[in-house]
């Protein structure tokens, strides 16, 4: 699995794979914020991961008890479960850059 | 008339004004702040009854203070004694570290889990694993919090150690204003935070957390003074309310922390006049006949070897031997040996032992810190219940600290006792010479009676006396007495006391003697002086008897002559008569004349 990462990686444009992406996004009420995260995190996955992501929504205030499973403490945070390790990105996603590097999507500088 | 009537408003006026706002004022604090009793030994006495309900209070120390450990008592305490559920959100450690490292203090928080009385939630955060990207806030903390709160209806909540997130959160400006979010999130929620955070250098905190939380600050240091490490505890601020600001020593023992206060607040024990016997009963004599009060503290000073452990094992045994608890803290000797020792002198105390009357606590001073002495023995204390507490000695379990530390602990341990209505004795090893070293006059003022054995040194011997020194509310023997001790106890003689001084041991047996003798002699020189006179007036009654004697024979004799003397006159007048008769008849005239002629004669 870190191989194949470590191959994606090394291609400078992003590659489709064949794995699905499951990202969760944790947010809290149904706010203008929230929307803007949402906004941001769809735009984002259209650019790079087209057609092999899936993204689910939880809303803590309706499930404030799956909080604890993920260690959120951020909102908005987008947890990607798969592929593993899983991974961990606070803030409304406004900011590309360290959304690629935290998605294992561009090797860190 | 116009001043006179001026003050006299003034006393109606603003004299009582002032008490009635004073008063208001306590009635205010005590209706405004509520406190929420941390059931902490100590902590409630100093902070006046808990910590502020229903505000968080920042507890902060460095590592290793047991800030964790105050904070995971006042949960579990809360969740057992108070009725009050708690959650624990941990950020440094899991929830199964937390459990194992509060098992030592003997809580179970495993179960208090298990029966929903505690929630514990831990808080990873891990910097490298996390990525920033826009904006945030750290509403999923209040969530989890809330959840928590909500879960169990949670009244208590400990947040340790906050400051983790500065570590794990980049952005700072965020976390600061969340903090401050935070904080009034929870005087909203109404419950009673703790918060621990780690000692800065320059502030109380090292990320500035005191600026959060302003109600109620606690304080942790753990300082090592000449090899020994103590705890201390200090209440630095606590908003509308009274507190004791003084550093406090605490420990952390099998049951938990427990803060000490050096000076109890109050000084008004109850007293007895119930008194009770020493075990000897010449000294009981010496103090005003009946022995030391109920509930006194008692000390015994004395150079090495003077019997002060027989005296304190004295004492023990005609406590016991009326059915009292005895508690007997040996810092020297093993019980088995103080019960051989005492065996030596006729004083079995095995049976007192046995019949559970008796008990000893021995434990080397160097075993641990003042503080940690002392806590093992307030525990010993509350599981025995004993009508009496010995310490032997307690300059040995004062070594092992400073001397105001030390005092300290006398004046506790003393306040302690006296609380529980316990007669203690203390004794207090003095170096020889000096019977009164400084520290033994310090500490001699928070006793009720001082009892002083010495030695005294001459004719080759040394021999112990005792002194009562002191001895308050009664009347006491100010006279010196030898104590003896034998095979068969321990007794108290009159020591010779003459002008060649105090006589003790041999020395007072020869002067006993001397005076015996002295005594004999001039028993006999009376007796001698007595026979002589006897035999002078025998002398002179037999001269008077020879004189009388004399005197009689003389009286006769002068008798015998007036009656020859009569006799012969007789003899004589007859005899004339009768020659005259024979010469002539005539004579008779012739007699008259020649009687007028030689009448005649001597007229011319």
């Amino acid at each position: 699995m870190k191989t194949n990462t470590l191959k994606r990686r090394a291609g400078a444009a992003p590659r489709r794979t064949a794995k699905l992406w499951q990202l969760r996004l944790y947010v809290m009420d149904q706010t203008p914020k929230s929307a803007t995260a949402f906004a941001n995190l769809k735009k984002f996955c259209e650019t790079h991961l087209k057609g092999c992501y899936h993204i689910k929504v939880i809303d803590l205030l309706k499930q404030p008890q799956l909080a604890k499973g993920d260690q959120i403490l951020a909102i908005p945070t987008v947890v990607r479960q798969l592929p593993k390790p899983v991974r961990t990105i606070i803030g409304n996603l406004s900011n590309i850059e360290p959304l690629l590097v935290g998605l294992d999507l561009r090797p860190s500088v | 008339m116009f001043s006179l009537d001026s003050r006299s408003a003034k006393e109606s006026q603003g004299f009582p004004r002032r008490r009635t706002l004073h008063d208001d004022m306590k009635q205010q604090l005590k209706t405004l702040l509520p406190k929420c009793p941390t059931g902490i030994q100590g902590l409630d006495e100093i902070t006046g009854g808990g910590l502020p309900r229903g505000r968080p209070t920042l507890v902060c120390g460095g590592a290793g203070c047991g800030k964790t450990l105050l904070a995971a008592e006042f949960l579990v305490r809360g969740a057992t004694q108070f009725g009050e559920p708690g959650v624990l959100m941990a950020f440094e450690e899991t929830e199964k570290e937390l459990k194992a490292n509060v098992a030592s203090l003997g809580f179970d928080l495993e179960g208090l889990v298990r029966r929903k009385q505690i929630v514990i939630d831990y808080v990873h955060v891990e910097r490298s694993e996390v990525q920033e990207s826009g904006e945030y806030d750290l509403e999923g903390l209040f969530v989890r919090l809330g959840h928590a709160i909500d879960s169990i209806g949670a009244k208590r909540v400990v947040l340790d150690t906050l400051e983790v997130l500065f570590a794990s959160l980049p952005n700072e400006a965020i976390l600061r204003s969340e903090l401050r979010r935070l904080f009034r999130w929870l005087k909203d929620k109404n419950v009673t935070a703790v918060i621990t955070a780690e000692r800065g250098r320059e502030s109380l905190t090292r990320h500035g957390l005191e600026e959060y939380v302003s109600d109620c600050v606690i304080l942790l240091d753990h300082r090592v003074n000449d090899q020994i490490a103590t705890r201390h505890l200090r209440v630095v601020k606590y908003r509308g309310a009274l507190h004791g600001t003084n550093e406090f020593p605490f420990l952390i023992g099998d049951e938990g922390i427990s803060v000490l206060p050096i000076t109890s607040l109050s000084l008004n024990h109850k007293v007895s006049a119930e008194r009770i016997a020493t075990g000897i009963p010449r000294l009981d004599a010496m103090l005003g006949g009946r022995g030391f009060f109920r509930g006194s503290s008692i000390l015994l000073t004395g150079t090495p070897g003077t019997g002060k452990t027989i005296v304190s094992a004295n004492f023990a045994q005609a406590a016991a031997r009326r059915g009292e608890q005895v508690l007997f803290f040996s810092f020297e000797e093993s019980p088995d040996q103080i019960i051989r020792n005492m065996h030596s002198i006729g004083l079995r105390l095995e049976p007192l032992v046995k019949r559970g009357l008796l008990r000893f606590h021995s434990a080397r001073p160097s075993l641990y810190g003042l503080e940690m002495h002392l806590a093992t023995m307030f525990k010993e204390i509350t599981t025995f219940k004993p009508q009496v507490v010995i310490i032997d000695p307690i300059t040995s379990l004062m070594g092992s600290g400073t001397d105001s530390e030390g005092k300290g602990m006398v004046t506790r341990l003393i306040d302690y006792l006296k609380a529980g209505q316990m007669t203690s004795l203390f004794t207090s090893l003095t170096q020889g010479g000096h019977a009164l070293q400084q520290s033994e006059a310090a500490m001699s003022s928070l006793m009720d009676s001082w009892l002083l054995l010495q030695d005294y040194e001459g004719n080759g011997e040394r021999n112990r006396v005792l002194y009562v020194l002191k001895a308050r509310g009664m009347a006491h023997s100010n006279q010196i007495r030898e104590f003896l001790i034998s095979d068969r106890g321990v007794d108290l003689v009159d020591a010779y006391i003459g002008p060649s001084g105090v006589l003790t041991g041999s020395a007072r047996a020869a002067q006993g003697a001397l005076e015996k003798a002295a005594g004999l002699s001039s028993q006999q020189e009376a007796a001698r002086r007595k026979r002589e006179l006897e035999r002078k007036r025998e002398a002179i009654e037999r001269q008077i008897s020879g004189l009388r004697s004399d005197y009689e024979s003389e009286t006769m004799e002068l008798r015998r002559i007036d009656e020859q003397v009569g006799t012969s006159t007789l003899m004589l007048t007859s005899e004339r008569t009768a020659s005259g008769i024979l010469r002539q008849a005539d004579a008779k005239v012739a007699d008259r004349t020649r009687g007028r002629a030689r009448n005649g004669k001597t007229n011319s």
